[in-house]
């Protein structure tokens, strides 16, 4: 039988989501930032479509290509903050991103 | 213990890669190297999306995921030209603490989810596959409303995107280029 246990899905899953929970912790680059986002977006991903594989449901597709959508426009958004903010303070450190005014 | 298939092989080969290139990505001096590493990553994960037989999702992985929104990515880091991070990220104690958390995340995922309370449900690979076909009926039929509504998301993004990163003229300063016409 072609079969791999749920297990491993699922522990991919975490290990990687895992990864991007860290990566937007440590990291003070606001683009690496995002970058660990789409890691954690992709995680979660990969266990809908792994559920929706092993319950032979195609509704958990429906709902990644939802959550690609909603990365999608919440990347536009982000990066036009971040081109907006480095062209006031000509720094894209998130350290100094402190006050929304000016 | 599963006996060690072919399809095994595949899977953990994938996996390690994965993973290779998440840590690479969180660890990269380099934010040009970062993003190559994440559309690596994205291609890994589509490749896990055709082996469980969704190829709507696997292409939709590799064309929006690790084409356009990488591109953009990696267009807005040459545009601003941070590819190297000008100084040491100063935040040791953070840092530390995070990493320990994550592993300890990590071990309690390993020991759920394998060791005490393995489900007994499995992922086939080579089996049915979910067509477009299948995918595009539902999301006219079932999912309608919500289809519709991230049209709309998109509409907001497109223009609050082009809202912020309007340039504002100084208002002494708006004559200047209709004089030159």
């Amino acid at each position: 039988m072609n079969t791999i246990p749920m297990s491993y899905y699922l522990v991919l899953s975490a290990v990687m989501f895992t990864l991007g929970a860290i990566g937007v912790i440590i990291r003070r680059n606001p683009l690496v930032m995002f970058m660990s986002l789409e890691l954690m977006f992709n995680a979660a991903n990969l266990t809908f479509v792994a559920f929706s594989n092993a319950f032979g449901n195609a509704n958990g597709q429906i709902f990644v290509f939802f959550v690609m959508v909603v990365a999608a426009a919440e990347v536009a958004v982000g990066l036009a903050l971040i081109v907006a903010i480095f062209r006031t303070r000509h720094s894209i450190d998130i350290d100094l991103m402190n006050t929304l005014k000016n | 213990m599963p006996v060690i298939t072919l399809q095994l092989v595949i899977f953990i080969t994938v996996a390690a890669l994965a993973i290779a290139s998440a840590l690479g990505m969180l660890f990269s001096r380099n934010t040009v190297y970062s993003a190559l590493l994440l559309v690596f990553n994205f291609t890994t994960v589509a490749f896990l999306y055709f082996m469980m037989g969704a190829p709507f999702i696997g292409l939709a992985q590799i064309t929006v995921y690790a084409g356009a929104i990488m591109v953009l990515f990696l267009f807005v880091i040459m545009l601003l030209g941070t590819e190297q991070i000008a100084r040491i990220e100063q935040l040791s104690a953070q840092s530390v603490a995070a990493v320990l958390l994550g592993l300890v995340i990590i071990t309690e995922a390993v020991v759920v989810f394998l060791l005490r309370n393995p489900t007994s449900l499995v992922v086939t690979s080579g089996g049915d596959v979910v067509s477009v076909n299948e995918i595009g009926g539902l999301l006219y039929s079932q999912y309608l409303l919500p289809f519709e509504i991230t049209s709309f998301i998109l509409l907001v993004a497109v223009v609050g995107a082009i809202i912020l990163t309007k340039q504002e003229k100084p208002a002494g300063k708006a004559v200047e280029g209709e004089v030159k016409k």
